[in-house]
């Protein structure tokens, strides 16, 4: 026989609600979602909760547990305490409709803008050839059930009505992915068309996506990574633009300054040692020569360093849990600002007007 | 009168009920066809039961064996439903299953490969070879999202060329429909009501396609969700259409019974494919006590030989785990009632002590995270415990096999998938039922459009029907004296799980037919609480009248049907009956009561006689037929 347990529910609707409390028997082996249908079936029969499959495959039964996002089906009361209360509402990004139930057909608009898959032409169908090492890249985001939880976690939109019109998500981010590694998609856009259209720009890559993703598809290490480092790749190089700015001032000859055969020019440019610094931004062109002299280009940047963390594999934190409000800094909690003169590296885009 | 003018209302060519993989491919062709076409699902879209399929879609595309081809898997799939099935939904099925998988690569779905960067294909129980295409064991999955996401590149056409993603093609969702409306005995309309605000919605289409699915809510351990409550088994009946084969349910013979978090779940077939083994509580590997005399000559009675079968298969015969589902969950049954279960009532299902932690993890991974994570099982490192679960019902609407135009007095009605009866006979292989949503699917959505193109005029709906339709959906709501329905449906899932579940008796099932004759009364007299804003009391208030005279018509079909077969077994009449394999039994309603009639099997072509041997078709046929048989094979010879 089963133990009675703490629960608070949010009951309400787009007119308001509130948390209610719920004595609710529960036994050994269940699920947060066996217990509302037990709810159900008691005290609460209007109690609104979507699900299907209860196997953790279709996605459904999103909501937000003890604060974070979860699948209900997924979530086994054996990690709660005995004693602990459980407190179940509804996603928090999307509309309510009732109860646990929200509008989600955010998610539906933005997979109809996602353009769709360009089949090969002249392929018949049965000639179609692939490498399974080649369709494993797309299948592990082909995994995804929808269930929203990167959605509904994702700050951008989170608490910020006003971005769900220009930033379509992490479920959309990895459709474009999934679509931009399919060996035989005709389309070959998808990058510039996720940071163009879909908000990609708008990603600061806390992971809180790939933390909630009941299916453990690495959403910002496998899609908005390698989509953001290709879209900058041909659009922002910093590295382009920069040396375009040096050259321009007549240190090398113009004919090497073509976008196009960036890389080589700068780099064959570079001095060795020292960092550059520019020392307060001086005006003097031989403060600035010399200055720029001792620019190593070919500083190496520092590899990026997995971050700590806990036995499950997990961050520490989520923005769930954070000691802030907002997103952590790009530039790491330990980079303290200003600068020591000697890190910077930065040349104004406006110093030649002066 | 005010009420039905309030109504929403819709005008579509084609409306499809059900958002599945037979829905979507329905409505895909009709859509196709240049027919406005309508999807109803009672979900989100995408969420539909078939994402639970996890081994594959049964295709003979020769892929991985290159001696494979559709009059081997015609075989297969009319041994497996022993010889009950439609031969020529069985055919068509057979012969056209490889262009509907081949196509779903033209929509983008991504499928596992071989070596050669072909459609991988995988064994599976009751197939010859490896027949399957699969993705790791999420096949359900990538299916729907693959047609659903075909759907919105549909949809992305037409709003380039008419201004609307929803010109041509609209899903409705979490929509269900509570009634069909006729214009004599034309189709004329659907009418039902938004789950989430709880008002009315009324489609006026001269053509509706049924693609909802299964009735497993209405027992007590299954595998469906909540949506599988025999609506359009019941809208069908309603309509005037027949259903046919009702007794036959498929219980899943592995199902997770231990922890409860997960009862019900299934254990996909392709454990044991992969080299998983049943075991009884004394440690035995149980089932070479268990093979019929049918299979003697496809399964190894030992061992060694079975072990040799997964690195060997053109050599040795089969692992007897790899027999029929009926057969292994037959077997289950009998070890779990000899006292040799587990505490659970199941038995031990075990992969750990056959395979490398990492082979397991990276065959079957949806499998291995499932049970981690809902149950924290390691199934690399413990044994599941398994028993039978139910999964699939056989029976459905009565269809003209070639267009699945439903049989009875409706025009206009279509049906596809599994609430579809005949081409599974009385027994579903393994990865046959992706197969048959795809290309049934497509001929029901086509020849949908043309009913709807060849019509002269539209069928009209009639004021007096939608009244009756809107009065009959609020009323549960309007009383305060009757049952909770939540209450009702266990005590349903009781009386069907309990007395018709998957070992059968006379006496139980004529007491399960009494207690479903009080249910009924009790169901007519339901009330749920609260408002009309998405309310799932009021929902399964409206789904219980569906799941009651489905259950019904099981009960009826498994107290007349005398012999065992496929997903029927009597106890009291234990044995196959050649007699019965020439009977369907149809049900149709006669005012509000079940009707039950025999009607004979259509008579197999000879030349799909042809291709079975003489020693096997008698194990199946009366000695008329087999005279009938060897007449043939002598002219034949001459």
């Amino acid at each position: 026989m089963g133990t009675k347990r703490h629960f608070r529910i949010w009951r309400g609707d787009e007119s308001g609600g509130d948390l209610q409390d719920y004595q609710v028997e529960v036994n050994e082996g269940e699920v947060v979602l066996d217990v509302i249908h037990r709810l159900q079936a008691t005290d609460a029969p209007d109690l609104a909760c979507r699900w299907n499959c209860k196997a953790g495959k279709c996605g459904s039964c999103s909501m937000e547990i003890n604060g974070m996002p979860k699948l209900g089906c997924m979530t086994r009361m054996s990690t709660f305490e005995e004693a602990e209360t459980v407190t179940v509402t509804p996603l928090r990004t999307f509309p309510i409709i009732r109860d646990l139930v929200t509008d989600v057909s955010f998610n539906y608009e933005k997979a109809r803008e996602t353009p769709a898959f360009a089949p090969p032409a002249g392929v018949a169908p049965g000639e179609y050839r692939m490498q399974q090492v080649d369709v494993e890249r797309s299948q592990e985001f082909r995994k995804c059930i929808e269930c929203f939880l990167c959605q509904n976690v994702c700050h951008v939109v989170r608490d910020h009505e006003e971005n769900k019109q220009a930033f379509s998500g992490p479920r959309f981010f990895i459709r474009a992915a999934e679509l931009d590694m399919h060996p035989l998609d005709a389309k070959t856009d998808r990058k510039e068309y996720a940071q163009a259209e879909q908000g990609l720009g708008f990603c600061n890559i806390t992971k809180c996506c790939t933390e909630v993703c009941p299916e453990h598809i690495k959403i910002t290490d496998n899609a908005i990574i390698p989509m953001k480092e290709r879209v900058v790749d041909r659009r922002y190089d910093p590295l382009v633009w920069l040396g375009s700015k040096i050259f321009r001032r007549g240190q090398v000859p113009q004919t090497s300054v073509t976008s196009g055969s960036h890389s080589g020019a700068v780099h064959s440019h570079a001095a060795a040692g020292g960092v550059h610094s520019h020392a307060g931004g001086s005006h003097d062109p031989a403060a600035e020569a010399q200055a720029q002299a001792g620019v190593n280009w070919h500083r190496e940047v520092p590899k990026p360093t997995a971050p700590a963390v806990d036995d499950n594999g997990k961050l520490p934190l989520t923005e769930l849990t954070f000691d802030r409000a907002a997103a952590p800094s790009p530039f790491g909690d330990d980079v303290q600002f200003p600068l020591p003169p000697e890190h910077l590296n930065f040349a104004h885009p406006e110093q030649d007007k002066h | 009168m005010t009420t039905t003018n309030r109504i929403e209302r819709h005008h579509y060519d084609v409306v499809v009920i059900g958002a599945g993989g037979a829905g979507l491919r329905a409505a895909i062709e009709a859509r196709l066809a240049g027919k406005k076409t309508a999807i109803i699902s009672k979900s989100l879209f995408g969420k539909a039961h078939t994402v639970m399929a996890e081994g594959g879609a049964a295709a003979a595309m020769g892929n991985v064996n290159s001696r494979d081809n559709w009059q081997v898997h015609f075989r297969d799939t009319m041994r497996g439903g022993k010889f009950l099935n439609n031969f020529r939904m069985a055919e068509l099925h057979a012969k056209e299953s490889p262009q509907r998988i081949w196509e779903l690569e033209t929509y983008g779905a991504l499928f596992d490969r071989t070596k050669d960067g072909k459609i991988s294909q995988r064994n599976f129980g009751g197939h010859e070879y490896p027949r399957l295409a699969h993705v790791g064991d999420r096949t359900g999955l990538e299916l729907i999202r693959t047609l659903q996401q075909k759907i919105v590149s549909l949809q992305q056409e037409d709003k380039a060329e008419f201004g609307s993603y929803d010109a041509r093609i609209k899903v409705f969702a979490e929509t269900t429909i509570t009634e069909l409306l006729l214009d004599g005995e034309k189709v004329a309309g659907a009418f039902g009501y938004y789950r989430e605000s709880g008002e009315f919605i009324l489609f006026e289409a001269p053509a509706v396609v049924l693609a909802t699915g299964g009735v497993g809510r209405s027992y007590k351990v299954t595998s469906n969700s909540w949506e599988y409550t025999g609506d359009g088994h019941a809208l069908a009946l309603r309509a005037g259409a027949t259903l046919i084969n009702m007794e036959f349910l498929q219980f899943h013979p592995t199902g997770m019974v231990w922890p409860p978090s997960v009862k019900g779940i299934l254990v996909t077939e392709s454990v044991r494919g992969d080299g998983g083994i049943l075991k009884n509580s004394d440690g035995k590997r149980f089932m070479f006590d268990y093979v019929p005399d049918v299979f003697r000559k496809q399964y190894a009675d030992n061992e060694a030989e079975a072990d040799r079968w997964y690195k060997d298969p053109d050599n040795n015969r089969r692992p007897p785990e790899l027999l029929p589902r009926d057969e292994v969950a037959r077997a289950i049954n009998s070890e779990v009632k000899a006292g040799r279960g587990t505490p659970a009532g199941g038995v031990y299902l075990d992969i750990a002590s056959r395979l490398p932690a990492e082979e397991i993890r990276r065959r079957l991974p949806s499998m291995y995270h499932q049970f981690k994570e809902l149950a924290d099982v390691d199934i690399t490192k413990e044994p599941m415990e398994v028993g039978p679960t139910c999964h699939y019902v056989m029976g459905g609407v009565e269809v003209d096999p070639d267009s699945g135009a439903a049989y009875g007095t409706v025009r206009g009605l279509f049906a596809a998938g599994e609430v579809s009866g005949g081409m599974h006979g009385s027994n579903r292989l393994g990865g046959n039922s992706l197969s048959d949503l795809l290309v049934f699917g497509k001929r029901a959505g086509g020849h949908a459009a043309s009913y709807a193109d060849q019509l002269t005029s539209r069928p009209k709906v009639s004021i007096g029907a939608v009244e009756a339709a809107v009065e009959t959906a609020l009323a549960p709501l309007q009383r305060d004296t009757g049952e909770n329905p939540y209450h009702l449906q266990q005590d349903l899932q009781a009386v069907m799980g309990d007395l018709v579940g998957i070992i059968r008796r006379h006496g139980e099932l004529e007491d399960a037919l009494s207690r479903l004759a009080e249910l009924r009364e009790r169901v007519a007299k339901v009330s749920a609480a609260g408002g009309r804003r998405y309310n799932p009391g009021w929902h399964l208030a409206l789904d219980l009248r569906n799941m009651l005279v489905v259950s019904e018509c099981t009960a009826k079909a498994a107290l007349e049907r005398q012999e065992s077969r496929g997903g029927h077994t009597r106890e009291d009449f234990p044995a196959m009956d050649p007699k019965w394999r020439r009977v369907n039994l149809v049900c149709a309603l006669d005012g509000d009561t079940v009707r039950l009639t025999h009607k004979p099997l259509p008579k197999m072509r000879a030349e799909l006689v042809g291709l079975f041997d003489r020693a096997e078709l008698a194990k199946y046929l009366t000695d008329e037929e087999l005279a009938d048989f060897d007449a043939l094979a002598e002219e034949a010879g001459k």
